[in-house]
């Protein structure tokens, strides 16, 4: 299979198909559907199963029942419908249940609209659910990485069993860029099977999936347990992309669809003879960041680009630690930014001396 | 001499958390025996809710799943559609069942998933105190129905068993009661039944179970069994609401 | 049948003391021993007059804690 032209919400339900997916439930929302729609026609020929919930509480539901029995199982929502599933997803990590959950944003609060966001970085990275817990959040620049990511997603919620993110926008979902497949399909089976729930043949004593443990201290050990796999995957899990960062003078922070943005920003920036440059988030949890562990040497400051009115930049400031100022420029409420205006808004650092 | 009763080996030996004369422990025995009859321990997968029986994880001898207030039937869905050849119930009270849970339940059966839902009615939040629960009878008084259900503030109590037999994908409904030793062999009859009819893929089947609660109501355990009769049985008919046609 | 004899068994930890039993046996063969005490804490249901025993069963389904193993003595 060669380069084809397709939209990332089709490139993420193929990559999932070739990274084993078996399973989908989902519940219909804009602008997701394209997921639902080639998982109801594709998975039935690869042998799985595509059933469509009542709603996204069920969607998540059926997830946690269908993982919970050995399948490599995933949904897919947009920003409201996450925010319903997330009583499953804290369950979901509660019980250590590996699945794949794809959002691609919308504007938000609220109904909010259908045109693309990232103001889901907190309900992606700081949960929303109830409870101690992290969720792996992949986040995707290109249609591309779109399918790559998915295919890791599977492996990364199997080797550290739990539930992964892949955060994706409307903008992303919905574009179309040429994508070539190139992980191999998966066949690997799902590693260690002691906990799936099978029937217990008469031959162990049966088992139980479960979150509920009222002696404090038992569910003190569980969490700490639960936290010291979160520590594993921060220390090797996160990732970043470094663009032109080296001699930067402005450093940009940006993920996903901003991200790209800022990259032309970045090359406009550039050929005025502007030292600019990304760092690119690709795991928003965990942070990367080892990535500003070192500044670039002449870094004078952070700016931090998103489709939302400032979530990220509370990581951003956090990995700066004062050294250098970290200044925020966002649209929301379904605005993309444009690379002018991102430049602006640089030319106006620089010249005003902040930079 | 032969042995003509004995603990089935569907229950763990883990003694149950419920209140002295609290009829659920009968409705533990009865899937446990129907399971153990039929030989399904070995490839059974349980959905237990949340409410009174949500340490019923501990009382089954089958591979069990904890599952959110009311999303049982998504659970047990996503678990059959897995792994077809397990019998899978769930196994919920009325405050989860009929109150939070009722879209997961109504599209479960909707769907006609091949599971089976053991349904405890007690008319009342048992597990939080005695609460109202929308299957609590007029009149009926609950913690949160201090002087007894009113109908006009809080609508009369919802017959699940009649609703869910409305639905086009629900195979098997019968609503029984655990009062009685009579009507506990009924109930019996009852939960084979359903569990049969999931073997033989014909589709969702459901059993209403009417069960005491002595703490929740005040009353003390015999006295209990004498008011689900007289009170519950009037309002919640005994028999099959639906039953696929025996050729 | 008149001649047909059961043999109760109680697993008396198991007991509760709700007393379901004592009301649905038809020949008062069960009582709550208020002499003693279980490990749980509960007044046990005993055998009070285990001859009666018509071995119909009624206890052991009523039985929410399954106390219950019950004999069949065979008249020949």
């Amino acid at each position: 299979m060669g380069r084809t032209l397709m939209k990332g919400n089709e490139a993420m339900a193929l990559a999932a198909i070739r990274g084993g997916c078996t399973h989908f439930f989902g519940y219909p929302i804009t602008p997701q559907n394209e997921i639902p729609e080639l998982f109801a026609r594709e998975l039935p020929k690869a042998g799985g199963l595509f059933l469509q919930a009542e709603s996204e509480i069920a969607a998540v539901n059926m997830l946690y029942g269908s993982a919970a029995a050995g399948a490599r199982a995933m949904t897919s929502s947009s920003s409201p419908g996450l925010a319903l599933m997330q009583e499953g997803i804290s369950m979901l990590a509660a019980t250590e249940i590996p699945c794949v959950i794809v959002n691609v944003m919308r504007g938000g609060p609220g109904l909010g609209t259908i045109q693309p966001a990232q103001s889901d970085y907190f309900q992606m990275t700081r949960g929303g659910g109830n409870g101690d817990y992290r969720i792996i959040s992949l986040a995707p620049a290109t249609v591309q990485e779109s399918a790559e990511m998915m295919q890791k997603a599977f492996d990364l919620s199997h080797k550290y069993r739990t539930p992964v993110f892949l955060v994706s926008d409307g903008m992303l979902g919905q574009m179309m860029e040429p994508v070539e497949f190139l992980i191999p399909p998966s066949t690997k089976p799902a590693g260690d099977q002691s906990w799936v729930l099978s029937g217990h043949q008469g031959r162990r004593p049966p088992r139980t999936i479960k979150s509920l443990r009222l002696d404090p201290a038992m569910l003190e050990n569980h969490n700490l347990k639960l936290q010291g796999k979160y520590s594993r995957i921060t220390r090797r899990e996160s990732q970043f992309e470094s663009y032109r960062a080296d001699d930067a003078e402005l450093l940009f922070c940006a993920f996903g669809s901003a991200a790209r943005i800022v990259k032309n920003s970045v090359d406009d920036l550039r050929q005025n003879g502007r030292r600019a440059g990304l760092i690119r988030p690709m795991t928003l949890w965990p942070f990367p960041f080892p990535a500003f562990r070192v500044l670039p040497e002449k870094c004078k400051s952070l700016v931090c680009v998103e489709m939302s009115c400032g979530q990220m930049v509370d990581d951003v400031r956090l990995a700066a630690g004062g050294r250098v100022p970290v200044h925020f420029y966002g649209r929301c409420g379904g605005v993309i930014p444009e690379p002018a205006e991102l430049s602006e808004y640089a030319e106006e650092l620089i010249v005003g001396g902040a930079v | 001499m032969s042995v003509i009763f004995k603990k089935t080996a569907g229950l763990t030996e883990t003694d149950t958390h419920y209140c002295p004369g609290c009829t659920h422990g009968v409705a533990h025995r009865l899937v446990g025996e129907v399971l153990e009859e039929l030989g399904l321990l070995g490839d059974t997968i349980g959905c237990a809710s949340v409410g009174c029986s949500i340490f019923s994880y501990n009382y089954f001898n089958v591979d069990m799943i904890e599952c959110s207030h009311g999303r049982a039937p998504a659970v047990a869905t996503g678990i059959k559609r897995t792994v077809p050849g397990k019998t899978v119930f769930t196994y919920q009270g009325d405050g989860d069942l009929a109150a939070i849970g009722t879209a997961e339940i109504v599209h479960a059966a909707h769907r006609g998933e091949h599971i089976t839902v053991i349904f405890v009615n007690n008319a009342i939040y048992g597990m939080t105190g005695g609460q109202m629960a929308p299957t609590t009878l007029s009149g009926q008084k609950a913690t949160t129905a201090p002087t007894g259900r009113n109908a006009e503030l809080s609508g009369m109590p919802l017959k699940m068993s009649e609703m869910i037999a409305e639905v086009p994908g629900a195979t098997y409904v019968e609503r029984v009661s655990l009062h009685h030793p009579k009507y506990i062999r009924k109930a019996k009859k009852a939960i084979l039944r359903g569990f049969t009819y999931q073997l033989q893929n014909r589709g969702f089947s459901m059993v209403e179970l009417l069960s005491t609660c002595p703490t929740g109501w005040g009353l003390a355990p015999v006295a209990a069994l004498e008011w689900l009769g007289n009170n519950m049985i009037p309002y919640y008919p005994l028999g099959v609401l639906k039953a696929p046609e025996e050729v | 049948m008149a001649d047909r004899r059961g043999i109760p068994h109680i697993a008396v930890e198991r007991c509760k003391g709700c007393g379901l039993c004592v009301s649905v046996c038809p020949e008062a063969v069960l009582s709550i021993d208020e002499s003693r005490v279980n490990l749980k804490g509960y007044y046990p249901v005993t055998v009070e007059s285990g001859e009666s025993c018509i071995g119909c069963l009624s206890c052991a389904l009523i039985c929410p804690d399954v106390t219950f193993t019950i004999e069949l003595l065979d008249d020949r």
